[in-house]
């Protein structure tokens, strides 16, 4: 590190107590909700993915891997409406990745990085906002899926889902951002994500049951947490077990998290 | 380059500061001193080293060795503190081009800890200050490029800092502009702030800086007072155009025989019909115009020009190598010319 003689008597480095770090956050919540009001075309992804997926997959797909569930596209209305839950906060962490990536582009961060806040706080807030659109993603997705027949027969239930759909979203989140971090342009954080989460949301129980797959990616989608994740979803909002998933959802959440964000914050920390 | 150990008025200081990036040595023992309340101009070609120190001493960068402390806080042990009196203005306007420029301003002031009601205040004078009023509720991104650079400056101001850094401020504007930014760096100095400024153009540095120090390729190739430093890269060219363009060669004839001390040797630049006198001095540029009236040859124009960024580099790696400055033959400019 560096090569400086040892100072003696210099003052200690000043710490930036949590309120100050609250208050942080929330200004640069308010910067990320600016330019959503700024530029409302950017909440259009939002809207129009959960429509767009709700209605393919239960049109194009529902009648084949309905029969298959023992019923027909009622009964796989059941099955995806909670799986795409699950994929809901997969596809808005990738774009907080790409997002954060061109933030970095310009010289604002610079600016943020040159003044005396937690560095985290820019991290904190970009979260905070994505949760918010992943809400209203979610939000669409329940009454388009409402409209088409889904039947929420656990309404406690309905918000428990929700909440741990956002919870493992958050998690996803911080790979995205270490991506936007550490890759060099939106185009190839895209792409990474693109690849990761392919294999991801096909190879899991979100789109159909595993059963009828073959025996390797039967186990692949049994340790898959989307797996997890849309399990839990079903059980918690049509009934059906959920522990299980429940926490094994929890468990990739914390770990994803716990291993991530210090990694993000580091890496937004020491960014040239 | 001896320096006093410590000086009490100095708000930034530099001792032996180093950044290498693999084999890259970007920063290769960079010392420098500025004091309080001026301006300290770091000149330098393009990666000569000049962001990357902009960026140490904001904290953006960590140094590989040496020293560094802006108003007293180590860069490396006080990041904190030391964010708290810097403002920073880089080489590309670091503002939220998707926000209004007030609301810029005022996320800053939250950022800066300001309560709501000073924050808003803090924005609304300093968009007054720089002229941006009526832009205040536009985004950003409407703004022309002096708006966004005045933008920027206010930005950096929120924080009344102590010590501001304008990274090549002007780099990319057009000349008008250019005055502009200039005007209002002027403005704040007025105010007492210290700043660093880096720049590839000496007209730049001499339109701002008190004092110089001019970096390559990592290293400080010299300092010292810009007046000083004009000195010894030679100072201003006059450049004279004859009427007649006959009178081209008795005109430069007539300017090499004036015997005014330290004088060095004339140019003459046959493509644009002038002749081209390096002058040390207001007296000597009046002594040669002097001599020209004198001989009853007339003048079509009249200009002086300072050194370019390349002569002031021939000059003082030149001076480096050993070469003392008047031991440049007039021979040796010409060929350059030509």
């Amino acid at each position: 590190m560096s090569g400086t003689a040892v100072t003696t008597g210099l003052r200690a480095d000043a710490r930036i107590p949590l309120r100050a770090h609250l208050r942080h956050t929330g200004a640069l919540v308010r910067r990320n909700m600016l330019w959503i009001r700024q530029d409302p075309e950017s909440m259009f992804d939002a809207v129009l993915f959960p429509i767009v997926f709700t209605l393919l997959f239960v049109y194009v797909f529902g009648g084949s891997i309905g029969q298959s569930l023992g019923g027909g596209q009622e009964a796989y209305v059941q099955y995806i409406v909670p799986g795409l839950m699950a994929m809901m906060g997969m596809n808005m962490a990738q774009g907080v990745g790409t997002g954060f990536n061109q933030d970095f582009n310009t010289g604002v961060m610079d600016r943020f990085r040159s003044l005396p806040i937690g560095r985290g706080s820019v991290l904190f807030a970009k979260i905070s906002v994505e949760m918010v659109r992943m809400l209203i993603a979610t939000a669409v997705l329940l009454v388009v899926g409402v409209l088409v027949g889904f039947d929420i027969t656990h309404w406690p239930g309905l918000f428990a889902a929700v909440g741990l759909s956002a919870v493992f979203g958050s998690a996803l989140m911080w790979i995205f951002l270490t991506l936007g971090v550490v890759m060099k342009n939106a185009q190839s954080v895209q792409a990474m994500g693109f690849l990761v989460l392919m294999p991801l949301q096909f190879g899991s129980s979100i789109f159909a049951p595993p059963q009828s797959m073959p025996g390797w990616l039967e186990r692949f989608t049994e340790y898959n947490p989307l797996s997890a994740l849309a399990d839990a979803a079903r059980g918690l909002m049509v009934g059906g077990p959920v522990a299980h998933d429940l926490w094994m959802t929890l468990g990739w959440s914390v770990g994803i998290t716990a291993v991530m964000a210090p990694v993000a914050i580091r890496k937004f920390r020491t960014k040239h | 380059m001896t320096r006093n150990d410590k000086e009490p008025g100095s708000a930034v200081s530099v001792r032996g500061l180093v950044k290498h990036y693999g084999e890259t040595r970007a920063l290769d023992g960079v010392d420098l001193e500025v004091r309080e309340g001026t301006v300290m101009g770091v000149l330098g070609p393009n990666g000569a080293g000049k962001t990357t120190l902009v960026r140490i001493l904001s904290t953006l960068l960590a140094p590989t060795a040496g020293h560094a402390t802006v108003a007293g806080y180590d860069v490396v042990r006080q990041p904190r503190q030391l964010r708290r009196v810097i403002g920073l203005t880089g080489q590309y306007a670091s503002v939220d081009e998707k926000l209004p420029g007030w609301e810029n301003l005022y996320l800053i002031g939250r950022l800066l800890d300001l309560p709501r009601k000073e924050a808003r205040a803090r924005a609304d004078a300093l968009l007054e200050r720089f002229s941006l009023t009526e832009a205040a509720r536009r985004p950003a991104a409407t703004y022309s490029g002096g708006m966004r650079r005045r933008l920027d400056l206010a930005a950096s101001m929120i924080g009344r800092p102590a010590v501001l850094y304008l990274d090549e401020p002007t780099t990319g504007l057009d000349p008008r502009t250019r005055n502009e930014v200039w005007e209002e760096v002027r403005r704040l100095v007025g105010e007492g702030v210290t700043v660093l400024l880096t720049t590839q153009y000496m007209e730049e540095a001499e339109q701002l800086a008190s004092e110089l120090t001019v970096v390559d390729r990592g290293k400080v190739i010299a300092s010292g007072g810009i007046e000083q430093l004009k000195a010894a890269v030679g100072g201003r060219t006059l450049r004279v155009r004859p009427a007649d363009p006959l009178q081209l060669r008795p005109l430069a004839d007539a300017l090499d025989t004036l015997g005014i001390t330290g004088l060095a040797g004339t140019t003459v630049d046959t493509e644009r019909g002038a002749v081209l006198v390096p002058v040390l001095s207001d007296e000597q540029l009046t002594a040669v115009i002097g001599a020209v009236t004198a001989r009853g040859i007339t003048l079509s124009s009249v200009s002086t020009e300072l050194p370019s960024l390349d002569e002031v580099f021939l000059s003082l790696t030149g001076h480096r190598a050993g070469v003392p400055q008047d031991a440049v033959p007039a021979g040796t400019r010409e060929e350059v010319a030509a």
